[in-house]
């Protein structure tokens, strides 16, 4: 693992452009009450390669705010840029994994991955070696032509990774991805997220509810606040890579984990209020 | 659990031969059997309409005009319910006919048909074909407005165009609703068909009904229910088996 500019110091992030840049961000939404603010005046800048969870209680905006910046849905005002260029829609630069799966159930795993590589003109054969590619990545060459539904939820969550990674997306968009996973799953798809993240750099953008996962993958945490949902602070975890669930034991682990949960939980309790 | 599934596989099989012997058991009620006729004489008379032909013809004309009626509704059905799906402006145009037409027992428009179309095969067909478009174009289009969001959403990240998520996400994300429909709709199919047929045909199985009854020919027209009953099932299970091969990728709760 190639241990330089893993950690973007601020001296580096201001030399280099950064990858996403969001800005003055804001969404409402009109219901009949009146008007909700999901997301009020967010700013951030993403790193290229850099790796940022996102954490906050429910209703915080987040998921909105990863829509905009994946381009499913419009800001209200304010702009979100992705080298530079405006985002107005989704774009092959930006791949997503649900916390659903979202894998076409009427397609075998290695259809499923193959079907973005398909939509972005690929040959057969092409398409094929690298759906097979990423499959292997993910350790389910063995389930290439089983359905969705013959896959347990950490295998399903595996096959949608491969597929936003066989189409080599510069940006990878995740929506608690491991959400509905058990504990072991969970800690072990984080260690696989962390491996595949080093052999093929991508700047991640994880949303998650675990502050324990969100420091372990992260270089940035994010911490959102509701009502509205806002960026409340950024903190870095400076832990350096390759991490593994041993990680987890380090005292400075658990002491930024023990921060980000105290500042987290305080804002759940505001929203109790 | 293996002992168990053994009788639950058997209790099918023996509520026929039960059916059966009840029913053979009624026909020896004299007052009742002048009405409901034995199973052996059933059988028989089957058999002779069979050798004669007769019985033959009024299954292929029943069958040209269900089948007929059916795959011009399916033809229909199936763009008129994904047009309705997809443009909201279309929708508002098209339901509310849908519905309204939906509550009309099919068999209520026979007079009209009749008017416009004669007693011909034309009319049969009309009718058959009104109530399977109807009731097909609502399945049709509940499965294409019930598309999960999120797959629409993982496609258009993945790059695909409007065109592309409706060739590959809504279409093959609707098709077990299409085969419901089919279901539905051969069912009604089958069930117009003797009404229509009762109107006024020279052949087919509702035909054979009404003449026998004018003759008081209780064995055949318990005959023609049989045969039509059998019919009925014969295609619901080919629906099934269709259901089963081609959406068998389907998730579905194990009862």
């Amino acid at each position: 693992m190639a241990g330089t500019a893993q950690i973007v110091t601020p001296g580096i992030a201001a030399l280099e452009q950064p990858k996403i840049k969001i800005e003055n961000l804001r969404k409402t939404y009109e219901v009949r009450s009146g008007e909700v603010i999901a997301l009020n005046d967010a700013n951030l800048d993403i790193m290229p390669n850099e790796f940022i969870s996102v954490v906050g209680p429910s209703g915080c905006g987040k998921t909105t705010l990863l829509n905009i910046i994946a381009g499913l849905e419009q800001a209200t005002s304010g702009r979100v840029e992705v080298d530079g260029k405006l985002v107005t829609g989704p774009g092959k630069d930006r791949g997503v994994v649900f916390q659903q799966y979202a894998l076409f159930p009427w397609k075998t795993v290695i259809k499923n991955i193959e079907f973005g590589l398909k939509l972005r003109g690929y040959s057969k054969a092409e398409r094929r070696e690298k759906a097979e590619q990423y499959l292997e990545y993910v350790n389910l060459k063995d389930f290439a032509h089983a359905y969705p539904k013959e896959l347990s939820g950490g295998m399903k969550q595996r096959v949608a990774i491969a597929r936003a990674y066989a189409v080599q997306p510069e940006v990878l968009l995740m929506d608690e991805p491991f959400g509905a996973l058990d504990a072991q799953t969970r800690a072990q798809l984080q260690e696989d997220l962390l491996k595949t993240w080093q052999t093929e750099k991508k700047t991640c953008f994880f949303i998650t509810h675990d502050v324990e996962e969100a420091v372990i993958l992260a270089q940035r945490v994010v911490i959102m606040s509701a009502r509205p949902g806002r960026i409340k602070e950024i903190i870095d975890v400076d832990i350096p890579y390759p991490r593994d669930q041993t990680t987890k034991m380090d005292p400075k682990f658990i002491e930024i984990k023990n921060e980000i949960w105290a500042k987290v939980y305080k804002e759940y309790l505001e929203v109790q209020k | 659990m293996n002992a168990s599934r053994i009788s639950t596989r058997l209790i099918t099989p023996l509520s026929v031969i039960c059916g059966i012997l009840i029913w053979y058991a009624l026909s020896k009620i004299p007052s009742v059997g002048a009405i409901i006729t034995d199973p052996i004489r059933i059988t028989k008379t089957l058999f002779a309409e069979a050798k004669a032909g007769s019985l033959w013809t009024n299954i292929s004309a029943s069958m040209l005009r269900v089948l007929g009626g059916f795959a011009l509704g399916l033809v229909v059905a199936i763009p008129v319910a994904f047009v309705m799906g997809w443009y909201k402006n279309i929708r508002a145009v098209i339901e509310p006919w849908i519905q309204f037409f939906r509550t009309i027992p099919p068999i209520a428009l026979i007079p009209l048909v009749i008017v416009s179309q004669g007693i011909g095969e034309s009319a049969k067909i009309a009718v058959i074909f009104i109530a399977t478009f109807l009731v097909m174009v609502i399945s049709i289009f509940q499965g294409v407005r019930n598309v999960d969001p999120t797959l629409i959403k993982a496609a258009r990240v993945l790059g695909a165009t409007d065109r592309h998520i409706f060739f590959e996400v809504v279409v093959p994300a609707s098709f077990p609703y299409i085969l419901v429909g089919v279901r539905l709709g051969l069912a009604s199919a089958w069930t117009t068909l003797v009404a229509a047929e009762m109107t006024g045909a020279n052949k087919g199985l509702g035909n054979m009904i009404m003449e026998a009854s004018l003759y008081f020919r209780m064995d055949l027209v318990i005959m023609g229910i049989f045969v039509i009953g059998v019919i009925g099932l014969a295609m619901d299970k080919g629906v099934l088996y269709l259901e089963r091969r081609l959406t068998g990728w389907q998730e579905l709760r194990k009862s």
